[in-house]
């Protein structure tokens, strides 16, 4: 999967919720990338590289990176 | 069903709950108060004799043939312009009313030519029936005096004809016109004898001139003078199917009249709930796709996409198409293959195509088309309301005060709807229109939007929240709704927001483009107008910020306390014919059918019980997402049925590189479409006349779909499926689409109480049908939101990143026209051409002239994406700085110029903003030249004479 392309929607995601006040937009991206990404989504992700993330977009990845730790079948 | 006509009573039925009781030719009747004295007659089983009268339009009492006497009154009135009153003793039959009805009638025959034995109306005929009811035998004054039978036919509409020869001028189809579809196209012109029907003016026909081919006239007429060409051709239908159209989302019921496997007409059911007996040019007439020349019958398969088609067998392209999925499952794994539910399929198709995605496939990379046009109503209504749909039923519209359209164009898009929306309007209904384009619904004959809001395009979270901003700031917000029905903490967040000084009107005007005091005047009267109603379309949603303007129409609705009773609601108008329903069946990669998310353990595990599979707990590719895999090297198979991705996606190039990649692309379709050109395996579909099944309509209404032929290709779409999973080793055994049904109902709450056999003695159902809503819900969160309190989001507008600058200075919007339908590859195979044979680029007159370009030429339209030329339309329609096209022509391929930007929710793509630059041209461009010989080369079936393209 294209990195920017994931880059760029997560930012779009993490933009979007940033009217809910800082943590509750990284809980609500985090809990919406795992809600409607798929796994191979989620590792490039999560393997690639993070640094055109926005800080929203960037802590929300911490926790779609716990999510995935903790489910096997979210594996790639 | 046998052939009868439906029954017609003449006058329309009168919603009066008062009763009133009289007596016609001795029988004691009891109807409402406000029934004419004609329709009591009729439905208590006596016929009385008309000619100008119809029960989908308002008495006229012009023929005087409807005669009739009454105890105590003077005179014989018309019984279609008297109403019914207490204890009124009517008589229809007697010697006097015979000769003066025999009288009229003479009149009539004078003038008519006498042809009744050869006329294709012959026994179907109003005026033959009537001549007989009335016991004429001879016409006293001969047939020598002027008269009207020399006047030519118009034979200008592809679909019927106008033979002026055999008007009677008893204004039915002016009437219809005007009263059913709203157009107005019709007159009579002249009077006295000259009196004559007329479309558009004097030196118009029915083609050139305004009428838009709906069919109501047709229908209303009571003789040959507008007929049906079929009828002419292949004669009178011996028996009629009640089916469900499968253009748009409205949903209407039709009479497929035939004759042996032959379709004559398809007449409006009257007795449908969505339409009400009316129709649109589509549905009504544009049926020969079903029959066309270019539909592939017999499997096919080839290695390659640059090797020619090989047909074969049923079996053989099945057992093909099983080992083909099974060496890509092998190889990659499961998640490497995927596929599409239509929205033009049925409940039971979508449901099967996903359920063999996830059960046979074994990934949940299933998807639907409504990933590129109603996604964000799904997430939006689920996260505001709790459900993934529209509040209202259609009807709803007849008690609204003010009706808010916003990116919606439902005169072209929906149009039996918006006949019924305008009759609403001309009853008084204010309206207001948020649309770049000034489209028909803004300003129409007898219609005038009271505020049209021309906003740029990608502006609506901008303009939704200035509307806001006014009705909280001027303390017109509902409070006592609010506070029972909403999450009050949420809305004080949400009411802080829109109240800041950068969401006013004036803040926003050089963003909107709109001007401030329209849309204070707006927020105001919609906010004090009473029932206020929002329509809304892809407008909304085919934008980057398509989400969150689902959710700030939500916010809309709340704030001002219009959700929860007839007349008000948030009401998606659904593109294709089975959007609501496709999404409803579990087409999404992460939910199952009734929207249960797939990582919901105990949902999940209700249907691995059920169908006997493990299934993949993570959520699967959306389509976008299929195509980036695809070009990436991780998916590789690739099932489409009845969709068409390469014309209707996004960035085409990119959807092209994306098919390409693939090793296996199945195309299961009635043509040979775009898609189709990079496809391995082609299996013949079905048409929705070949097949039985249910479709769900915009207003949750689920309809039967039944079968009125057999299938040219030899099997329904839901059997080629099964014989997928059959070969693949499921074990599937279905035998009607009932037992789909039935399954559905079993795994999916909402859809608890449908039924084929309910379906079908009850005409429709529109879920939730469970325990709570044993009948259906017509008008949902009546006594509360279904998710609890309703839910404010606060939703702060976000441009594009699609920007206009010196290289592309033009925004580009797309959109449909009433005569096509989606990629147009039913409507173009039909006579609906004759209204829309390309795609043409709307231009304002200055960015014209700046461009040296005038109505008709050729232009060169370009964006980041690619380029593309076609005609173009010079129109004061857009505004300066906008151009605006449809999508509906491969040789245009409208979406070579559209990008990857998409909704932030669910990557549903942004169509309707696009950077642009137009310049001359002479001709095709490169692209469009190899695309030309790509698609020609591709369809090449060996042993056959070269597939043409499907232009």
């Amino acid at each position: 999967m294209n990195i920017d392309r994931l880059t760029y929607m997560a930012n779009q995601i993490a933009r979007a919720f940033e009217p809910q006040g800082h943590d509750s937009a990284v809980d609500q991206a985090a809990t919406h990338i795992n809600k409607f990404w798929d796994p191979r989504m989620k590792k490039t992700m999560l393997e690639g590289d993070r640094s055109g993330l926005s800080p929203i977009a960037a802590e929300a990845m911490v926790k779609v990176e716990a999510y995935v730790a903790a489910r096997p079948a979210s594996a790639w | 069903m046998g052939y009868e006509p439906q029954a017609d009573f003449g006058t329309p039925a009168s919603k009066s709950e008062k009763l009133v009781t009289l007596t016609i030719d001795g029988r004691a009747i009891t109807v409402p108060e406000g029934t004419s004295v004609m329709r009591a007659a009729a439905e208590s089983g006596g016929s009385i004799p008309k000619l100008c009268a119809t029960d989908n339009v308002k008495s006229f009492g012009s023929c005087r043939l409807c005669l009739v006497e009454v105890d105590g009154m003077r005179g014989t009135p018309a019984s279609c312009t008297t109403p019914v009153m207490e204890g009124m003793n009517v008589h229809t039959q007697t010697p006097r009313l015979q000769k003066l009805r025999k009288g009229v009638m003479e009149l009539y025959i004078s003038d008519h030519p006498l042809d009744c034995l050869t006329c294709s109306d012959n026994n179907d005929c109003e005026l033959q029936d009537n001549a007989a009811a009335v016991g004429l035998r001879d016409v006293r004054y001969g047939y020598s005096g002027d008269n009207h039978l020399g006047l030519a036919t118009d034979t200008s509409n592809p679909y019927f004809d106008f033979d002026p020869s055999k008007c009677i001028a008893c204004s039915r189809c002016v009437r219809a016109c005007d009263e059913v579809q709203g157009t107005f196209a019709l007159t009579i012109e002249g009077r006295g004898f000259a009196s004559k029907v007329s479309a558009g003016t004097s030196m118009d026909d029915f083609l050139s001139s305004e009428c838009v081919s709906c069919g109501a006239c047709v229908q209303a007429c009571p003789t040959a003078t507008l007929q049906e060409k079929p009828m002419k051709e292949i004669g009178k239908p011996e028996r009629a199917v009640v089916t469900t159209c499968a253009y748009c989302g409205v949903g209407c019921t039709f009479r497929a009249e035939m004759r042996g496997e032959q379709l004559v007409r398809m007449v409006p059911w009257k007795d449908g709930k969505a339409n009400r007996g009316h129709s649109c040019v589509k549905g009504r007439f544009a049926w020969g796709y079903a029959q066309h020349k270019d539909r592939i019958l017999n499997p096919m398969i080839r290695k390659s996409i640059n090797d020619p088609w090989q047909e074969v067998s049923w079996d053989e392209a099945i057992a093909y198409t099983a080992s083909e999925i099974k060496r890509i499952k092998d190889n990659y794994g499961a998640r490497a293959l995927g596929g599409v539910t239509s929205s033009r399929c049925t409940n039971e198709e979508a449901f099967l195509v996903q359920k063999i995605i996830r059960a046979g496939f074994g990934s949940n990379n299933t998807d639907t088309c409504a990933r590129v046009c109603h996604s964000p109503t799904g997430f939006g209504l689920s996260t505001a309301f709790g459900t993934s749909a529209g509040t209202q039923d259609f009807d709803s519209v007849m008690d609204s005060d003010v009706i808010l359209v916003i990116g919606a164009n439902p005169t072209d898009g929906h149009p039996v709807f918006a006949s019924r929306m305008k009759r609403r309007l001309r009853q008084g209904a204010k309206l207001i229109v948020v649309d770049p384009r000034r489209t028909d619904i803004v300003r129409s004959p007898h219609i005038e939007a009271d505020f049209h809001l021309p906003l740029q395009p990608g502006t609506n979270v901008a303009v939704l929240t200035a509307l806001a901003h006014v009705i909280v700031t001027e303390g017109l917000a509902a409070e006592a709704f609010i506070k029972e029905r909403c999450d009050w903490d949420e809305y004080q967040e949400w009411a802080e927001f829109v109240s800041r000084p950068q969401n006013s009107p004036e803040f926003l005007e050089p963003v909107t483009r709109v001007k401030a005091e329209d849309i204070r005047g707006a927020a105001r009267l919609f906010a004090t107008g009473g029932n206020g109603a929002i329509y809304y379309g892809l407008g909304v949603t085919e934008h980057s910020q398509g989400s969150s303007t689902v959710l700030a129409i939500a916010n809309l609705a709340m704030v001002t306390g219009n959700v929860g009773r007839r007349g008000v609601g948030v009401n998606p108008l659904r593109g294709q014919n089975n959007v609501q329903g496709s999404c409803d069946m579990g087409s999404f990669p992460h939910e199952l059918s009734g929207y249960r998310h797939i990582t919901d353990n105990v949902a999940r595990k209700l249907f691995e019980d059920d169908w006997g599979v493990t299934l993949d707990p993570e959520p699967g590719l959306r389509i976008p997402n299929m195509l980036d895999a695809a070009v990436d090297g991780s998916f590789k198979l690739f099932y489409c049925q009845g969709e068409d991705i390469l014309q209707s996606d996004p960035n085409t190039h990119h959807v092209a590189a994306g098919l390409a990649a693939m090793e296996c692309v199945i195309v299961h379709d009635l043509f040979l479409n775009e898609t189709a050109n990079y496809a391995h395996i082609f299996l013949p579909g079905s048409t929705f006349l070949e097949k039985n099944g249910t479709f769900t309509n915009a207003e949750r209404r689920i309809q039967l779909v039944r079968k009125v032929m057999e299938p040219a290709n030899g099997y329904e779409d839901w059997e080629i499926t099964q014989l997928m999973a059959q070969a693949m080793g499921l074990d599937w055994n279905y035998s009607h689409p009932k037992e789909i049904l039935a399954e559905i109902a079993r795994l999916t709450p909402t859809f608890a109480g449908v039924s084929w056999e309910r379906l079908d003695a009850e005409g429709s159902l529109q879920w939730p049908v469970n325990e709570k809503f044993p009948d259906g819900a017509p008008i949902m969160h009546v006594d509360g939101f279904v998710r609890g309190k309703g839910k404010f989001v606060v939703t702060d507008y976000v441009p594009t990143d699609e920007k206009t600058g010196p290289r592309f200075p033009l925004l580009l919007t797309t959109g449909r026209i009433l005569s096509q339908y989606n990629v147009g590859a039913q409507t173009r195979r039909t006579g609906n051409v004759a209204w829309h044979p390309e795609d043409l680029l709307e231009m304002h007159p200055v960015d014209a002239e700046d461009r040296g370009l005038k109505d008709g030429d050729w232009a060169r339209l370009a964006s980041r994406a690619g380029e593309t030329t076609l005609r173009v339309q010079v129109t004061d329609r857009v505004a300066p700085g906008v151009v605006y096209t449809t999508f509906h022509h491969p040789a245009t391929q409208a979406n070579v110029i559209t990008t990857e930007y998409s909704d932030w929710a669910t990557n549903c793509p942004e169509y309707k903003v696009t950077a642009v630059q137009i310049s001359p041209s002479n001709g095709p461009t490169d692209w469009q030249e190899e695309y030309e010989e790509q698609a020609r080369r591709s369809r090449r079936i060996a042993g056959t004479v070269t597939a043409e393209a499907a232009e």
